[in-house]
């Protein structure tokens, strides 16, 4: 029997004694196309940058074709016949496309560039896999989808066997991702291996012949796409039994009636964002925890940035106690009463070089200022007071932030916003990376300021939080609101069950009413 | 010991000594040197030398001071000079109008230029090593305009010459104004919300703009303080000159600001400023150029040296990675 085109075995790899990969075997046939998934963390872009010769691995085999080999360096990889096209195309964008293609291995003639060979050739190669693109046109004059193609070119000029695409449709239309998957098929169709890396579920089950689910950087497992349901899918991410689920959930669906008399602390309506958000509303009362639950790119991030003023919306509209907030930048959704918590603790939260206090009053400065000058007592007074009541452990409300372990900056960020008395917390994975004790004092400290009258909206991956935590869970997939689960049925299953199948609700007509101009055609 | 307790001694307690090493170092540097020249450079305990080396370093750190915020943002002003030419120019142009008129019409343009750094930085997100350089090289074209096609315009203004080369008690005015400016700058980047924020903009802009840091704002007002603070730069150099050459005016000081500044402990990176830094920065580079200049060799070795100090100064304070 033939050996498979790619085949990796026991990869580890470790990063300053950190295990990211742990004994991951993945094979790759010829004409595959293989995707690979996986939550945060999972090990993906590790992994592949072990294929592609991006990083050393610390441990296991590779052979390619049978043959084993180690790849040095990405160009190492390159000559074997393995290619990555990563999101940020790495491409020469004053230069033609054909220039592109050949660059660093121009077809010579008297020692000088063969310019006539290089464009036809390109352009053979072009037609070859269906797409009508002009050699001769500048790169930076094609819009992204079409680099993207020009980079998957370039790998299949190298005589390509393996190619990597890293979320490749993630910046692209509906009509473009059409393209791509046309020259897949044609990749396909010559024996070439596709290695295809996303978070949308219908492009997996749209061109991938099997998948492989990593997580926490431990092979799950490969599978055939074919007559696998997307909610087992969804457990084996997640790390969850189906016949355990299904014990516990699906019992009772008894609907809750809204109580209509209330009008909500906060409503959201029709946010719509390029492909990332698609006519999501949500709504949250006084004293109400929403759940958001949601995998990766399913759109639960841009809601609450969207909300917050983070990102420009092309449609939508926020209203907080029936008003409506003008959103061009946070500092807007911050005098409104609005308080965000970033996932990204790191990128988007504390500043690194700050202290502690300086970090916890950031976002109050204004109350706390009279003529611009930070009132030193009133300061001590929060810093004090915050500190105490989160139990922040620092040497010092002097430490530099950076010093602190991931839970104290956690609560550092928390009480930035808990000393300006929001009316609203939006808050995207709040207990990720922190420890456990840490954890579950957020928890409780979340559901103490509901119980005040706070609205809170909380985006979560993990199950648990979600379900014990909520009144009302939100499901996204897709960069929709997929379902709405409350009371009873606020299950693990039926949020996987959700997360896997749901399907977007049709609340056009209502929608309508209130907001006619609603119906700009969304981006072809 | 509970932890709440041991919390809430420590609140407002001062910062550990480790964060202003880089300017601990610097200090020790600039005394080792003052020591050294006192026993070795004859004349240098002299107090009229100390007091030249005040009188010379004083446009520097006002310069540096601007450049400190600016760099404090993650930014950086290449204009300063240009800025200073043309704060002289229309300060020797205007001055028949009246000293305050001149001196205020200087400011204000110098102000404007500044503004104009700033909103090109942040609104319209060019590079700002760009932008200040393309005023690096314009500005000084305007200035030379304003001057009439850049000649020496020499004036006779006891009033205005006040301010280069006046005495308040025993201290000369450019001295008291340096002086003034750091203090300020200090108290500024100590105790307002605008040094917080400007701190917060260098350190972790997309976080700060999530806390509703008026990022644009904050940016904007750096750049515009550097310019003010070339422009007084500029006609304090202007009245001790006693003429505008809108030539030679500030040529070549962003460099001098920005080596103060980093000397200083100021990291480029941004995200942490220390103006007592800066202010012992460029004690440095001036006591290495006069030190020289008096022991006779040749101004040429003051530049190699300072060079030399530069890139220690960088080194020991690059950031150490895991």
């Amino acid at each position: 029997m033939d050996s498979p085109l790619l085949r990796m075995e026991g990869i580890t790899k470790i990063f300053s004694g950190v295990t990211a990969l742990d004994g991951v075997d993945f094979t790759l046939g010829r004409g595959e196309v293989h995707s690979l998934i996986g939550e945060n963390g999972a090990g993906k872009s590790t992994l592949i940058k072990i294929m592609t010769g991006a990083y050393r691995r610390d441990g296991g085999r590779m052979w390619l074709e049978g043959r084993e080999v180690d790849f040095r360096s990405p160009e190492d990889a390159q000559h074997a016949g393995v290619v990555a096209v990563y999101q940020e195309v790495n491409l020469l964008a004053y230069r033609t496309v054909a220039e592109n293609i050949y660059l660093g291995r121009e077809p010579r003639r008297f020692r000088l560039i063969d310019w006539k060979k290089m464009n036809r050739e390109a352009g053979a190669l072009l037609a070859r896999l269906g797409l009508d693109i002009d050699p001769h046109a500048t790169l930076g004059s094609l819009n992204i989808a079409l680099r993207q193609m020009i980079a998957i070119a370039r790998g299949v000029s190298l005589n390509a066997k393996v190619v990597v695409l890293d979320e490749p449709t993630s910046s692209l239309t509906e009509h473009e991702v059409s393209i791509l998957y046309d020259v897949i098929r044609r990749l396909k169709a010559e024996g070439v291996g596709v290695v295809y890396i996303s978070h949308r579920f219908d492009e997996l089950y749209a061109v991938c012949d099997r998948v492989t689910i990593l997580r926490d950087g431990k092979l799950v497992g490969t599978r055939e796409l074919a007559g696998l349901e997307r909610i087992d899918l969804v457990c084996l991410m997640l790390g969850k039994a189906r016949e355990e689920l299904q014990k516990k959930g699906a019992t009772a669906f008894e609907q809750h009636e809204l109580k209509a008399d209330e009008p909500a602390l906060l409503r959201a309506e029709n946010m719509t964002r390029g492909r990332k958000l698609n006519h999501v509303t949500v709504s949250a009362g006084r004293g109400e925890v929403v759940g958001v639950a949601g995998l990766l790119g399913s759109g639960r991030t841009e809601t609450a940035r969207a909300i917050f003023g983070a990102d420009r919306l092309e449609e939508g509209q926020v209203y907080l106690e029936g008003r409506l907030l003008r959103l061009s930048a946070p500092d807007d959704a911050i005098d409104a009463g609005l308080a965000f918590l970033s996932e990204d603790r790191k990128a988007e939260g504390i500043i690194p070089e700050l202290s502690v206090r300086e970090n916890l009053t950031l976002a109050a400065l204004p109350t706390l200022t009279r003529f611009g000058i930070v009132s030193a007592a009133r300061q001590r007074e929060i810093v004090e007071r915050y500190m105490k009541r989160l139990g922040i452990k620092a040497s010092s409300a002097e430490q530099k932030i950076r010093e602190l372990s991931g839970g104290n900056q956690q609560k550092v960020l928390l009480a930035r916003w808990l000393c300006k008395n929001p009316k609203f917390l939006l808050l995207d994975e709040p207990t990720r990376g922190i420890d456990i004790g840490a954890k579950g004092e957020i928890q409780a400290l979340v559901n103490e300021l509901a119980n005040e009258g706070l609205g809170v909206l909380m985006i979560s991956s993990e199950l648990e939080e979600l379900v014990e935590g909520s009144s009302r869970v939100l499901v996204m997939r897709d960069g929709q609101c997929v379902a709405e689960l409350r009371g009873k049925e606020i299950s693990q299953a039926n949020i996987i069950q959700a997360m896997a199948e749901g399907k977007a609700e049709e609340k056009q007509d209502s929608e309508e009413k209130q907001n006619p101009e609603s119906r700009i055609q969304e981006s072809e | 010991m509970s932890d709440a307790a041991k919390v809430k001694g420590a609140v407002g307690r001062r910062s550990s000594l480790a964060d202003y090493a880089p300017t601990y170092g610097a200090a020790a540097a600039l005394l080792l040197l003052v020591v050294a020249n006192m026993i070795f450079t004859p004349n240098f305990s002299d107090v009229n030398n100390f007091r030249n080396i005040l009188l010379q370093v004083a446009p520097t750190v006002l310069v540096a001071v601007g450049m400190t915020l600016v760099i404090a943002t993650g930014g950086i002003d290449l204009s300063v000079g240009s800025i200073m030419a043309i704060a002289s120019a229309i300060g020797a142009v205007t001055l028949g109008s009246g000293v305050g008129v001149a001196i205020l019409l200087a400011l204000f343009i110098s102000v404007v230029a500044g503004t104009f750094n700033g909103t090109l930085i942040s609104v319209f997100r060019i590079q700002p090593i760009i932008v200040t350089l393309a005023l690096l090289i314009s500005g000084r074209g305007v200035a030379q305009v304003i001057s009439h096609g850049g000649e020496l315009i020499p004036f006779d203004n006891p009033t205005f010459e006040y301010l280069g080369k006046g005495y308040v008690g025993p201290f000369p005015v450019q001295v008291l104004v340096m002086f003034i400016v750091v203090a300020a700058a200090i108290f500024v980047m100590r105790a307002t919300a605008f040094g917080r924020y400007v701190a917060a903009v260098g350190g972790n802009e997309a976080a700060a703009r999530l806390s509703g840091v008026k990022v644009h704002r904050t940016k904007i007002a750096v750049y515009a303080i550097s310019g003010l603070l070339a422009g007084l730069a500029g006609l304090i150099e202007t009245a001790r000159l006693g003429a505008s050459d809108a030539q030679k005016v500030g040529l070549n000081i962003e460099l001098d600001a920005i080596a103060a500044t980093v000397v200083g402990g100021t990291p480029l990176t941004g995200g942490r400023a220390t103006i007592v830094g800066t202010l012992i920065g460029a004690l440095i580079m001036q006591v290495i150029t006069t030190s020289i200049n008096m022991k006779g060799y040749s101004y040429a070795w003051s530049l190699v040296i300072k060079a030399a100090i530069i890139l220690i100064a960088v080194y020991i304070q690059r950031p150490k990675v895991a």
